[in-house]
C-alpha cells in the first residue's frame, strides 16, 4: 500500500523532470513546427502519469475504505470527531532515518482515511487541469515548462498529504510554493505578473517561517518529527508549548490558504493562467492549510486560544472576502476572493470543533471551485478578457459552459442537490453547536456563527452578480484590450475545444453529485435557514440588476464600494508598513557598508600611510640629521645614566 | 592507502613544476598541450579524490584516516601530518571537483569561447601563469582541509593566498588592482592574528598535534587563555569566513575576480575559514568558545540580515552574489554559534551546499557578464528567458536553490541551523539563541526577497537592448580586442555552450542529490561531530 502511495508521488515527479529536460530533446528547436511538437510530446508526458497517479490514488482510498470502514460504511474521513486525542490509524512505513545530531527526520508515508479521500481530491483535479491545460495553452511556446511544473506540484501535493514526518510534509510543502511562484509568473513577459509571483512566494514565506518554528517546537517536544508520534505525545506536552506550537502553525496555515492577515497574495495570484488559478490557487495547495490543521487536529484541540484566534481570523476573513468579491469587475478575482471566503469557512469549521465538516467542505469546494475556475477559463478564452463588464448574454454561445458554471455557482452559495449545499450545511450546524458546546468561547462562537450566517447572503448576492453578468444581459461593445501574452484571441464566440470542454464536463459530475455522500447528516433546519439567507443575497443582487441589466449591480454598495473593490486597502497598508521600510533599510546598509565598515577599512589603510609620511620625514638621506638624532640619543642615555645611578 | 593523501597534493605541484620548463614548441601546439595538461592534472587529481571517497571506511567516519605523520622540522616537533576524517572528506572532494571544473570550464574544446581564459593569443592572457597559480592554489586548498598539525594547516592556509593574490590582480576585471590588495592585506592581517592565537595554543600545550588537541578538549590551557586563544584564531577564521563586519574584502574580490577567481574563493577559501571553526577552534578551545558563541551567533544572525539587506539595493549581480555570500555564512557561524551536534552538522552541510551553490551562481554570472560585457542588472536589460532560455532557466535554478528550497542543497543547512539555535547547548541563554532563530527565520525571507527581485530584473520582462558593446565589453576583460567583437558582432547571443554544460551539470545534480538525500552528508559528518563536541 505504501508503495502504490510512493508511486502516487513518484510518478508525477518523473514526469515532471522528463518533462523539463525531453520536450524538445535531443534537437532542442524552437519555434513553430517544433513548438507543435514539443507541445505534443510534453503533453503525453504530462497527462500519463498524472492520469495512473489519480487510478491509483482512488484505489489507495478505495481499499483504504474498505479495510477500515467495515460497518461504518462512510466514505469520508471521520477520523476523532470532536475530542478526545486517537491516534492515526492507518498503513504507515518508515523508508530511511536522516540523522540531524538532534531530532530524527525519518522519510516515511502515512496513507489514512484523511490523506487518501485528499489525494484523490489532488490527483483528479490535477488531471483535468493537465488535460484541459492542453486545449487552454495550445499555442503557448512554454506549454513543456509549464505542464512540467503543473507535474512538479502534483508530487508535491501529494508528498504533504502522505508525509509522515512534518519536515517530510514541510519539503512538499514549499516545492509547491515554489510551482506556484513558477507558474503565476508563467507570462513573466509583463512585469506585473512576475510581481505577483514574487508577492505570493514572499507572504506564503513569511507564514512558512512560522511554520517552521512551530514544527520545531512540536519535533523538540515530542523528540520525533513523526506525525504519529507528535499526536501520541500531545498529551504530555505543556498547554504552553501546545500553544505556541499551534500559533506558530496558524501562521503557515493562513500564508498558504490565504487568511487573513496573510490572504493579500491570492487575488493578485489570479495573473497566473486560469488552469493554475483552478488546480492551485483554488483546489489544492491553498487547501493544504485546511489540511495541517485537520491532520495534527489533537493538538489544536489541546490548545483553546489558538481556536479563538483561528475562529476570530476566518470570521472576518470570510465576511470581508465576500464583500470584496461583491466589488470586483475582473471575474478570476472575484472567484479568487471567493476561495480565500470559502477557505475561511473550512477554518472556522475547524475551529469549531468540527474537522470532519471542514474536510467535507474542503473536499466539495475543491471539485466546485475548480469547475469554476475552469469554466471561467473558458469564457475568458472565448470572450478575450478576464473583465465582467465585458462580457454578458454568454449564454447563448456558450451552452456547455453556461450549464456547468450554474452548477458551480449553485454549489458556492450553497444551493440543493449541489455538493456545496451539503457540506457548507455540515459546517453551519458545527458552528452552530460551537454556541452551546466546544472548544471555543462563546464571543468566538457567537463572532463566527453571526459572519458565517451574513457570508452566506453576501456569497449569494456574488455568485448571482457574477452569473448575471457573465451569461446574460447583452454583451457591452467596447474595444477589447491587448490580450496577455499567451491568451488566444479570438473575436468570434464559440465553445471552448474538446479537451476543455471534457475536464469541465466530468468535474461538474462530483461538483454536482459529492455531497450525497453526506445526505445522512443533513439538518434540515439549518439548511433551509441559510438556503433562505443564501436566496435573499441572491433576490436583491437579482432586483438591482432589472432595474438595469448594463449596469454593474455592485453599485447597490454606494460608499462602501471603494473600499470592498480595493479589499480594505490591505495591500496600501503592508506596502507602507513592510514592504517600503525594508527597501529604505536596504539601501541605508549599502551606504553603512560603503561609509562606515568600509570606511573604517580604507581609512585604516590611509591612517597607515600617512604614518609612513610622518616617518618618514625622518629618513631624508641628510646625514647631519642622522648624526645629530645619534649624539642626542647618545646624550640622553649619558645623562639617564648618571642621574639615575 | 596513506599515500594518496600524498598523491593529492603531489599530483598538482608535480603539475605545476612541469610548467616551469621552457618549452620550444610553436603558440597553438603549446596552448593545445596546456589545456590537455591542465585537464589531465586537475582530473587525475578530482580521481584520487574520488578514490579515497570510495575507499573511506563510513562506518567509522570519525576516525581519522589514511593519517600520514612524518618529521618536519624535528627542532621545532612540527610534523608533516595529514589525514582525513568525516568533516574533511567532502571538503577535499569538493575542493578537487571545483577545480577540475573549472579547468573542464577553461579548456574545453578549441577555448575560444566567453570566459576562456586560455585562449593562445600574444601579450595576452598568460594562459600558462594561469593553469601555474591554480594549481599552487589547489596544492594550498587541499593542505588546508588535510592537515593535522597546526602550523602545517597555517602554511597551507597561506599558501592559498598568493596565487589567489595573482588571479585577481591579473586576471580580474577592471578595478583589480585595489581589490586584490585589499584581499591580500585583509586576509593577511587576519592571518597574523591566527597565527599569534595557533602559538599560543601551542605555548600553552606543548603540541600542535590536531587530533590530540581536540581528544583533550582543552585540557591544560585556563579558562582565560581559552578565551583570549579562541578570540584570536576566530577573528583570524572570521576574516576567512567572512563574518560581518569583517566582510568588506569579498564584495571587491568577487566583483573584479575573473570567473573561476570567483567559483574557487566562494567555492572553497571561504570554507577554510570555516572549517577552521570547526577543526581547531570549537573543539581545541571549548571554554573560550563558551565564552564567545553568543558573541558568534550575534555577529552570525547580523551579518545574515545584513547581507541579505545590502543584497536588496546592489545594482551588480556579482556583487550581489558575494554579499549573499555574507548571508549564508551567516547560517554556517550560527550553527557553530549553538555549540550542539545539530548546529554543527547544519554548519557543515550549508558549507558544502553554499560551496556547490555559489559556485554554480558565479560561473553563471560569470558567463553572463562574459556575454554582456557588464554585471549591472539594469544594464542587462530583462527578458533574459526570451533571449537565453537555457541560461535563464540555470540562472533561476540556482537562485531557488541558494534561497534554500526544500529539496535543493541549500535548504538543509539553513533548517538545522535553526533548528539547533531553537535548542542551544547546555550554559548558553536560550531566549537569546530563541530570538537570534527568528531573526535568521526572517533572514530566509529577505533572502527569498533579494533573488525572486533579481530574478525579476534579470530573467523576466521583455528584453531591452541595451547592450552598448563595445564599451562595455572592453569592460568585461581588460583590453582584449577580440572579445570586444564577439560582444558586437552576434546580434544573436551564444546560449548556454557545451564547456559551460559540462562544467555546470556535475553541480547541479550535486544540489539536487544532496537536496533529496541529505543523509548522504550528514552520515559523514555526524560522527565527528560528536566526536568534536565530545557529546554523546
Amino acid at each position: 500500500m505504501i508503495t502504490i502511495a510512493a508511486l502516487v508521488i513518484l510518478l508525477p515527479f518523473v514526469a515532471a523532470a522528463v518533462g523539463l529536460l525531453g520536450s524538445r530533446f535531443p534537437r532542442g528547436l524552437r519555434g513553430g513546427a517544433a513548438d507543435a511538437a514539443a507541445n505534443r510530446r510534453a503533453a503525453w508526458i504530462a497527462v500519463v502519469p498524472t492520469a495512473i497517479s489519480a487510478v491509483l490514488a482512488i484505489w489507495l482510498a478505495y481499499s483504504n475504505w474498505a479495510g477500515m470502514g467495515e460497518g461504518r460504511g462512510e466514505l469520508l474521513p471521520v477520523p476523532a470527531g470532536s475530542g478526545g486525542s486517537a491516534g492515526i490509524e492507518g498503513v504507515t512505513a518508515t523508508f530511511d532515518v536522516i540523522e540531524t545530531g538532534s531530532v530524527s527526520i525519518s522519510v516515511g508515508l502515512l496513507v489514512d482515511g484523511l490523506a487518501a479521500s485528499i489525494a484523490v481530491l489532488a490527483a483528479v483535479v490535477a488531471l483535468a487541469v493537465q488535460v484541459y491545460s492542453i486545449g487552454y495553452m495550445r499555442d503557448d511556446r512554454r506549454y513543456p515548462s509549464y505542464s512540467a511544473f503543473i507535474s512538479l506540484f502534483t508530487s508535491a501535493m501529494l508528498l504533504v498529504v502522505y508525509a509522515a514526518d512534518l519536515l517530510v510534509l514541510y519539503v512538499g510543502w514549499e516545492i509547491m510554493g515554489l510551482c506556484s511562484y513558477l507558474l503565476i509568473g508563467h507570462w513573466w513577459e509583463d512585469r506585473a505578473n512576475s510581481r505577483a509571483a514574487i508577492k505570493a512566494f514572499l507572504v506564503t514565506r513569511i507564514g512558512d517561517v512560522g511554520f517552521l518554528f512551530g514544527i520545531f517546537v512540536l519535533g523538540t517536544a515530542a523528540g520525533s518529527f513523526r506525525i504519529a508520534d507528535v499526536i501520541a505525545k500531545v498529551p504530555e506536552m505543556s498547554s504552553g508549548t501546545i500553544i505556541a506550537a499551534t500559533m506558530l502553525l496558524l501562521a503557515g496555515v493562513a500564508g498558504k490558504s490565504a487568511q487573513a492577515p496573510l490572504h493579500v497574495w491570492l487575488p493578485d495570484a489570479m495573473a497566473g493562467p486560469t488552469p493554475i488559478s483552478a488546480l492551485i490557487h483554488a483546489a489544492t495547495m491553498v487547501a493544504a492549510g485546511i489540511f495541517i490543521v485537520a491532520r495534527l487536529y489533537p493538538v489544536f484541540l489541546g490548545a483553546r486560544p489558538t481556536l479563538d484566534v483561528l475562529a476570530v481570523l476566518a470570521a472576518l476573513g470570510m465576511l470581508g472576502a465576500a464583500l470584496a468579491a461583491l466589488a470586483q469587475d475582473d471575474l478570476k478575482r472575484v472567484l479568487a476572493y471567493s476561495t480565500i471566503s470559502q477557505l475561511a469557512y473550512m477554518a472556522g469549521a475547524l475551529a469549531a470543533g468540527s474537522d470532519s465538516a471542514a474536510i467535507f467542505h474542503l473536499i466539495t469546494h475543491g471539485a466546485f471551485k475548480a469547475l469554476l475556475f475552469l469554466c471561467a477559463g473558458a469564457v475568458i478564452h472565448a470572450v478575450g478578457s478576464n473583465l465582467m463588464s465585458a462580457m454578458g448574454g454568454l449564454r447563448r454561445e456558450l451552452p456547455i459552459t453556461f450549464v456547468t458554471m450554474t452548477i458551480g455557482f449553485a454549489a458556492l452559495m450553497g444551493l440543493p442537490p449541489a455538493s456545496g449545499f451539503f457540506s457548507k450545511d455540515e459546517v453551519l450546524v458545527a458552528m452552530e453547536r460551537a454556541l452551546s458546546s466546544g472548544p471555543l468561547t462563546d464571543a468566538a462562537a457567537l463572532l463566527l456563527y453571526g459572519c458565517a450566517l451574513v457570508t452566506v447572503a453576501v456569497t449569494g448576492a456574488y455568485a448571482t452578480r457574477a452569473w448575471l453578468r457573465t451569461f446574460f444581459g447583452e454583451r457591452p461593445i467596447i474595444a477589447l484590450p491587448e490580450p496577455a501574452p499567451g491568451t488566444a484571441h479570438v473575436i468570434d464566440i464559440h465553445e471552448a475545444p474538446a479537451t476543455m470542454r471534457w475536464p469541465i464536463m466530468i468535474l461538474s459530475v462530483p461538483a454536482l453529485l459529492l455531497g450525497f455522500v453526506g445526505i445522512a447528516d443533513v439538518h434540515w433546519d439549518a439548511a433551509a435557514l441559510s438556503v433562505v439567507m443564501a436566496l435573499l443575497g441572491a433576490g436583491v443582487v437579482y432586483v438591482v440588476w432589472r432595474s438595469d441589466p448594463l449596469s454593474d449591480p455592485a453599485r447597490m454598495l454606494g460608499p462602501f464600494r471603494v473600499p470592498c473593490e480595493q479589499a480594505f486597502y490591505v495591500d496600501s497598508v503592508y506596502n507602507a508598513l513592510f514592504v517600503r521600510p525594508v527597501l529604505d533599510l536596504a539601501r541605508l546598509v549599502v551606504r553603512t557598508d560603503d561609509h562606515l565598515v568600509d570606511g573604517a577599512v580604507r581609512g585604516s589603510g590611509r591612517a597607515t600611510m600617512s604614518l609612513s609620511r610622518l616617518v618618514r620625514l625622518a629618513q631624508n638621506g641628510n646625514v647631519q640629521l642622522y648624526i645629530t638624532g645619534l649624539l642626542s640619543g647618545v646624550l640622553l642615555i649619558v645623562a639617564w645614566a648618571v642621574i639615575f645611578r | 592507502m596513506s599515500w594518496v593523501l600524498i598523491a593529492l597534493l603531489g599530483v598538482p605541484l608535480a603539475g605545476a613544476a612541469v610548467l616551469l620548463a621552457p618549452s620550444r614548441t610553436d603558440a597553438v601546439a603549446r596552448g593545445r598541450l596546456l589545456r590537455v595538461h591542465g585537464l589531465a592534472v586537475s582530473g587525475v587529481t578530482f580521481a584520487l579524490s574520488v578514490v579515497l571517497a570510495a575507499g573511506f571506511d563510513y562506518g567509522d567516519a570519525a576516525r581519522v584516516q589514511f593519517s600520514t605523520d612524518l618529521a618536519w622540522i624535528p627542532g621545532l616537533d612540527l610534523r608533516f601530518h595529514l589525514g582525513l576524517d568525516g568533516i574533511s572528506l567532502p571538503l577535499v572532494v569538493l575542493t578537487t571537483l571545483l577545480t577540475f571544473l573549472c579547468f573542464v570550464y577553461l579548456c574545453w574544446g578549441s577555448a575560444d569561447g566567453p570566459g576562456q581564459l586560455l585562449r593562445p593569443k600574444a601579450g595576452g592572457n598568460r594562459p600558462r601563469a594561469l593553469v601555474f597559480t591554480l594549481l599552487i592554489l589547489e596544492v594550498g586548498m587541499i593542505g588546508t582541509f588535510l592537515a593535522l598539525d597546526l602550523l602545517l594547516f597555517f602554511v597551507f592556509f597561506e599558501v592559498v593566498l598568493i596565487p589567489m593574490y595573482f588571479v585577481i590582480a591579473i586576471w580580474g576585471g577592471r578595478a583589480r588592482r585595489a581589490a586584490a590588495i585589499k584581499f591580500i592585506l585583509y586576509t593577511l592581517l587576519g592571518s597574523a592574528v591566527l597565527l599569534l592565537g595557533l602559538l599560543l595554543i601551542w605555548a600553552q600545550t606543548g603540541t600542535l598535534d590536531m587530533v590530540a588537541l581536540a581528544r583533550a578538549q582543552g585540557a591544560g590551557m585556563s579558562r582565560s587563555v581559552q578565551i583570549i586563544a579562541f578570540i584570536a584564531v576566530g577573528i583570524g577564521f572570521a576574516v576567512k569566513t567572512p563574518m560581518w563586519p569583517l566582510h568588506t574584502w569579498l564584495p571587491d574580490a568577487h566583483t573584479e575576480a575573473p570567473t573561476v577567481g570567483s567559483v574557487l574563493l566562494a567555492g572553497v577559501l571561504l570554507k577554510m575559514g570555516t572549517y577552521g571553526f570547526a577543526r581547531i577552534a570549537i573543539p581545541v578551545l571549548p571554554d573560550g568558545a563558551a565564552a564567545a558563541a553568543p558573541w558568534l551567533g550575534a555577529f552570525a544572525v547580523i551579518g545574515i540580515i545584513y547581507g541579505s539587506l545590502a543584497c536588496l539595493a546592489q545594482r551588480d549581480l556579482k556583487r550581489m552574489i558575494a554579499y549573499s555570500s555574507v548571508g549564508h555564512m551567516g547560517f554556517v557561524l550560527l550553527g557553530f554559534a549553538t555549540l550542539t551536534p545539530v548546529g554543527f552538522n547544519a554548519a557543515l552541510f550549508g558549507n558544502i551546499a553554499h560551496g556547490l551553490i555559489t559556485a554554480l551562481l558565479f560561473f553563471i554570472a560569470g558567463a553572463i557578464k562574459e556575454r554582456h560585457g557588464t554585471s549591472v542588472m539594469p544594464a542587462l536589460g530583462g527578458g533574459m528567458l526570451s533571449r537565453l532560455p537555457h541560461l535563464g532557466s540555470l540562472l533561476t535554478f540556482a537562485c531557488i536553490a541558494s534561497l534554500g528550497l526544500p529539496g535543493l542543497a541549500g535548504f538543509w543547512g539553513e533548517m538545522l541551523a535553526l533548528l539547533g539555535a531553537f535548542e542551544p547547548a547546555a550554559g548558553l541563554s536560550r531566549p537569546l539563541y530563541l530570538t537570534f532563530m527568528v531573526i535568521g527565520g526572517l533572514g530566509t525571507v529577505l533572502t527569498a526577497a533579494y533573488f525572486l527581485l533579481m530574478l525579476s530584473r534579470v530573467t523576466h520582462g521583455r528584453g531591452i537592448k541595451t547592450i552598448h558593446a563595445p564599451v562595455l565589453a572592453a569592460v568585461g576583460g581588460g583590453t582584449d580586442p577580440s572579445r570586444v567583437a564577439m560582444g558586437a558582432g552576434n546580434a544573436r547571443m551564444r546560449d548556454v555552450t557545451s564547456y559551460e554544460l559540462a562544467a555546470w551539470v556535475p553541480l547541479v545534480g550535486l544540489i539536487l542529490l544532496f537536496g533529496l538525500w541529505p543523509k548522504a552528508l550528514l552520515l559523514l559528518t555526524d560522527p565527528v561531530v560528536h566526536t568534536l563536541l565530545g557529546a554523546p
